[in-house]
């Protein structure tokens, strides 16, 4: 091959530009992920009860922020300034709402297209609907996030103890920040469980890691509101 | 289908070329399909096909090249000729746009001559029915003149230009809405802006749309004088007689310079196909493009050229090549340095965003085009207020502006799950009294028990509130009194509740 470079410019050093083999994470998250990212071609499953939505949102920041495609699927109550305060880029994200009795075939065209796609199925998901999705997936090398469990995941994250920070018992304040713990297990390079205490959304915005152990969670009471464990006000 | 319907082709529910029968009621590129229908109630909609338009639009190429030396393709059915010509006007440059129409492939034509009107009515009969044909100074004013079929003096460009507005002109639609909301409607407007407040707020894309506004050049003149370009080239051996068995090395090819130009930071806005045979033929062809093409797109070009050169369409001059190909050559003609178009992590972006369009056309094709959905954040207090969700491929402008103040909107963070349609809840004090909001917005008393939709009750540990919000108070229609409190639950979980019309709702929930 002949090869002809205009001379009068200072060249850069040369970019190459291969494909990753994870998708990028925000930084608090990488100590919990096997390879300090998303597997291409896996299954992610997020459980547990309050804060897994954001949770979700937090592991789609990291593939948005560098100019990847995002899309949720049957998740019609999803908060998108929620999604954008954690660093989701709203241009690349796509949300089908209501995908009824489709939600598979539509998973899995977005697979083709899209870096991670995010599904919360509707029901118990048949093991051929698993099975075809995963495949799906590690063809194209894209993620797949569940919100619920899936039989088939490579890594399954749980959220609980969540606490909150900036109000009290008097009414003063608003809330600023919930600190969370999430628990990792899973397959192969995922098999040894992790735990890491992270502020979700942090006091600046954004998943920023916490440090210690969490105190008591908020105490049961009867009657008059508890102001234990609220944090500071503000 | 008949020379006189009115026929565009579609893309992805936009315009991508139309024919000369659409284009006076008023359909051109870029416009949304509906939009088009509704202007051209008769508009035949055709689907695209770019080897066949390529093919076809060869023909065209060849009764063009009998007029002028060289020849630029910008897309199949686009071509452009810029000669530094016979003109009356010495050193002036100027171009001309034509619109033609055949079989479903629109086609403009530029064209830079001496005696202007004179070739416009030349070029028009020689190519056929259909043709329409602009003169202007430089390629934008002549692709606009081109819609009308005018020709414009020399220097009185800006003049021209002045009349036009924004939206559908400048090719960019997200600056076209904004120049539209902050009161710049045409592109006279525009160009009045001066240059350095433009390139601070629109930033160099917005600065390259303004230079077109005033009719110079897309980039500067003095970065055009690079005499050399960067080349790529591959020699086949054996010599190949067949479009498709040469696919390899044409991939190839085009990989080779998209890597050298996103190596060296270039954007080249023109690529020269040179394809040589055993015997000596020449085949030439040159492509120009708003900034670098992908790889794919530039492997495209190259098959189709080779595919009508060596079928023979058209009748070329130089006829069929008599023996096979032995070197296929690549050249990126004006190059400039890139200024900001970063390429991501996932290489060209265009490639992306055709895989990503393909998916959600797939998507919407089984569920409908309604169903996918993005979300344009703006305005409002509440969290429902502050989204628009706004269908796949419409543009994103928010229900309520982003810009106004908003005092007593929900402060961040905002919550993760938000209820289209709130959920009615209770919440009760100690005594198990559903709670109230005072005349002075203060509580009747601690909220101490939360039930949601009826479920089991929760005890309430912390809150904060209440927030009174009385909108539109003028508009007795219209006006929405409420009060907003965040409650946190024993279990962790963290509530926005609104007491409306004398019940609690849970508007949105922080998961």
């Amino acid at each position: 091959m002949d090869r002809h470079v205009d001379r009068h410019q200072v060249l850069p050093p040369i970019v190459t530009a291969a494909l990753p083999t994870a998708l990028p994470v925000l930084p608090a998250l990488r100590p919990l992920l096997p390879g300090n990212g998303l597997r291409r071609g896996g299954v992610v499953s997020v459980s547990g009860g309050p804060g897994a939505t954001s949770l979700l949102l937090a592991l789609l920041a990291g593939t948005s922020a560098v100019g990847g495609w995002c899309a949720v699927v049957n998740l019609p109550t999803l908060g998108p300034a929620a999604a954008a305060e954690l660093g989701v880029d709203l241009e690349r994200l796509v949300v089908v709402p209501s995908p009824g009795r489709r939600w598979a075939g539509v998973v899995a065209g977005l697979l083709d297209g899209f870096d991670v796609v995010a599904v919360r199925p509707p029901g118990r998901v048949g093991p051929g609907d698993a099975r075809r999705l995963l495949g799906r997936a590690r063809e194209r090398g894209a993620t797949l996030l569940t919100v619920g469990d899936w039989s088939g995941a490579g890594l399954r994250l749980s959220v609980s103890a969540p606490r909150w920070q900036g109000v009290g018992g008097e009414g003063r304040g608003r809330l600023r920040a919930r600190c969370l713990t999430v628990r990792t297990q899973g397959r192969g390079a995922a098999a040894q469980p992790r735990l890491a205490r992270l502020w979700l959304p942090a006091p600046g915005g954004g998943c920023t890691a916490a440090p210690a152990a969490p105190a008591a969670p908020f105490t049961e009471s009867g009657g008059r509101a508890a102001t234990t464990a609220a944090g500071t006000g503000s | 289908m008949q020379p006189g319907t009115p026929a565009a082709v579609v893309r992805a529910d936009r315009v991508l070329t139309c024919s000369a029968a659409a284009g006076e009621q008023g359909v051109h590129r870029g416009l949304h399909r509906r939009e088009a229908q509704r202007r051209c109630p008769g508009l035949v909609v055709l689907v695209e096909d770019p080897s066949g338009s390529a093919v076809a639009f060869e023909r065209v190429l060849t009764v063009v090249e009998r007029f002028v030396p060289a020849v630029e393709v910008i897309r199949p059915g686009v071509c452009a000729c810029r000669s530094a010509g016979v003109s009356r006007y010495a050193g002036r440059r100027r171009s001309k746009a034509g619109d033609r129409s055949g079989d479903g492939s629109g086609g403009h034509l530029a064209e830079e001559y001496g005696n202007d009107v004179d070739l416009a009515g030349r070029l028009a009969a020689a190519v056929g029915h259909g043709c329409r044909v602009g003169i202007a100074d430089g390629l934008f004013a002549a692709g606009l003149a081109a819609r009308r079929g005018l020709v414009v003096q020399p220097g009185a460009t800006r003049e021209f230009l002045a009349p036009w507005p924004v939206r559908d002109t400048l090719g960019r639609p997200e600056l076209a809405d904004l120049l539209v909301r902050l009161g710049v409607d045409t592109l006279g407007d525009f160009a009045a802006l001066p240059p350095g407040a433009v390139l601070s707020r629109f930033g160099p894309d917005g600065a390259r749309a303004h230079r077109l506004a005033r009719g110079l050049e897309e980039r500067p003149l003095a970065l055009r004088q690079r005499a050399d370009g960067l080349t790529v080239s591959v020699e086949l051996d054996p010599p190949v007689d067949r479009a498709d068995r040469a696919a390899f090395a044409v991939k190839a090819l085009a990989d080779g310079l998209h890597e050298r130009l996103a190596a060296h930071r270039l954007v080249c806005t023109r690529v020269a196909i040179e394809a040589v045979t055993e015997r000596g033929e020449r085949l030439v062809r040159l492509w120009r493009q708003d900034g670098t093409p992908a790889s794919s797109t530039v492997a495209e070009r190259m098959r189709w050229q080779l595919d009508s050169w060596i079928s023979g369409a058209g009748d070329r001059s130089s006829g069929r090549p008599t023996s096979g190909l032995v070197l296929l050559r690549l050249t990126a003609d004006e190059v400039t340095p890139d200024d900001g178009h970063q390429l991501d992590l996932w290489g060209a972006t265009n490639e992306t965003d055709e895989r990503v369009a393909r998916a959600v056309a797939r998507v919407q094709g089984m569920l409908g085009v309604d169903a996918v959905t993005t979300a344009v954040p703006g305005g409002g207090r509440g969290p429902a207020d502050r989204i628009t969700w706004t269908v796949w491929g419409e543009p994103r402008v928010p229900r309520l502006p982003e810009s106004a103040p908003w005092p007593g909107h929900i402060p961040s963070p905002s919550p993760a799950t938000v209820h289209g349609e709130p959920v009615p809840a209770e919440i009760t004090d100690g005594d198990g009294l559903v709670l109230a909001v005072s005349g002075r917005h203060a509580l009747s008393a601690p909220p101490a028990w939360l039930s949601v939709a009826g479920g089991r009750r929760v005890p309430a540990v912390a809150w904060a509130g209440p927030w009174p919000v009385d909108e539109r108070w003028w508009d007795p229609a219209g006006r929405r009194r409420l009060a907003r409190l965040q409650v946190v639950t024993a279990d962790g979980a963290a509530r926005l509740l609104a007491l409306r019309g004398g019940r609690w709702w849970v508007e949105a929930e922080y998961d």
